[in-house]
């Protein structure tokens, strides 16, 4: 693989984008889904919507860590199993550099009231952006009055009665299969 | 050392396979292993890790398998080089289990996703994944991220604002997010 080759380039520009994407995820796996659809959606149009929320449902009801999962997926996509480990490598560095030099060298990281008050600012950042995509996605999905119902539902569940969406995830699928098998045909 | 080495990988290794339902789910499963079974750190030391994710970016799961590899070493009395080590080798170990199974998964996928029972499996997912994105934004609307109107009303008027600002920004004139995430940070960094 030298520099130059279109193969070299693609994975140069898979490991970016998920580097980038690692680097900037700050609480949680869902927070990187804005980043996701940015870059990797709209910018590389290597995955489109309705992919990638058959993708979160994927990674969401596999054990591990949802971020990782999910760029292992789509790099899979794009270059098959090279590309799924440069996917999770590239994810993954960025908070193994960072945290190995604040156990290395700031250990008094935490105590810093610049950092503290930078993050007071950017927690209200972050649950916007996970906001926002509930709604372009559900254009996405096709959903209409008569399926609005579902995303209620499995929210209220999770949100109120503290459901697993492990749990969401497997009836949501199992009555999909159901419907189609079943009831439509 | 070669012993501690290995406990750490398998201990990870276990972690990355059965850690369902996100990072909080996964930080309790670690905190059972690291301080409940093996003793490799203290209570206090974990908290710190769960406080230090909060400020960084990165997935926590990641990022406590690299903290409790170097510390795990560090209090066993060996020198930062070997912490460093461990680190590496925890952080390995609770990814791998992710990489073989999403591997798997995703071949499978690829290949059956036009398959009729797949299609109608997905047709049922995607309105609840909505739901999800949804109930995590939902659950995320709290005095942790806002504080109140009452226990601090500057921050919470101020945050409610940046969350605001940040929506609008991103549903409506579709402005980048990280461009959005570092101008919010810089706002509490003035204001808050």
């Amino acid at each position: 693989m030298c520099p130059g080759s279109i193969l070299y380039y693609i994975m140069w520009e898979l490991f970016k984008t998920f580097f980038h994407i690692g680097l900037f995820t700050f609480g949680g796996g869902y927070a990187m889904i804005p980043l996701i659809e940015a870059k990797v959606v709209d910018e590389k149009k290597w995955i489109d919507r309705e992919m990638l929320l058959d993708l979160i449902a994927i990674a969401q009801s596999c054990p591990g860590i949802f971020a990782v999962n999910i760029s292992i997926f789509i790099g899979y996509r794009i270059k098959g199993t090279a590309g799924a480990v440069v996917g999770a490598l590239a994810t993954s560095l960025p908070s193994f550099i960072i945290i190995l030099a604040i156990a290395l060298f700031f250990q008094q990281f935490r105590e810093n009231e610049y950092v503290d008050r930078f993050f007071r600012g950017l927690r209200p950042a972050v649950v916007a952006l996970i906001a926002a995509p509930v709604f372009r996605m559900g254009v996405r999905a096709k959903i209409t009055l008569r399926t609005i119902w579902i995303p209620m539902v499995s929210a209220v569940a999770i949100w109120m009665f503290g459901v697993s969406p492990v749990y969401v995830i497997l009836i949501a699928g199992l009555a999909g299969y159901a419907y189609g098998q079943f009831i439509k045909e | 050392m070669i012993l501690l080495y290995l406990k750490l990988f398998w201990t990870f290794f276990q972690i990355g396979l059965f850690g369902f339902g996100g990072g909080y789910a996964m930080i309790s499963m670690i905190q059972g292993e690291v301080v409940g079974r093996h003793h490799w750190m203290t209570n206090g030391e974990f908290t710190d890790i769960v406080a230090i994710s909060q400020s960084t970016p990165g997935p926590i799961g990641i990022n406590s398998a690299t903290y409790v590899g170097y510390t795990s070493l560090i209090n066993a009395g060996y020198a930062p080089v070997w912490g460093a080590l461990g680190s590496l080798i925890a952080t390995f170990a609770v990814v791998l289990p992710s990489l073989i199974l999403m591997l798997a998964i995703s071949r499978f996928f690829m290949k059956y996703k036009n398959h009729p029972a797949v299609e109608h499996t997905f047709m049922g997912l995607r309105p609840a994944v909505i739901g999800l994105l949804a109930a995590a934004s939902l659950l995320l609307m709290n005095a942790e991220n806002f504080s109140t109107p009452g226990q601090n009303p500057w921050q919470f008027f101020i945050s409610v604002g940046l969350f605001l600002f940040a929506f609008i920004g991103q549903q409506v004139y579709k402005m980048n997010p990280i461009l959005l995430l570092v101008l919010c940070g810089l706002s509490g960094l003035l204001l808050l």
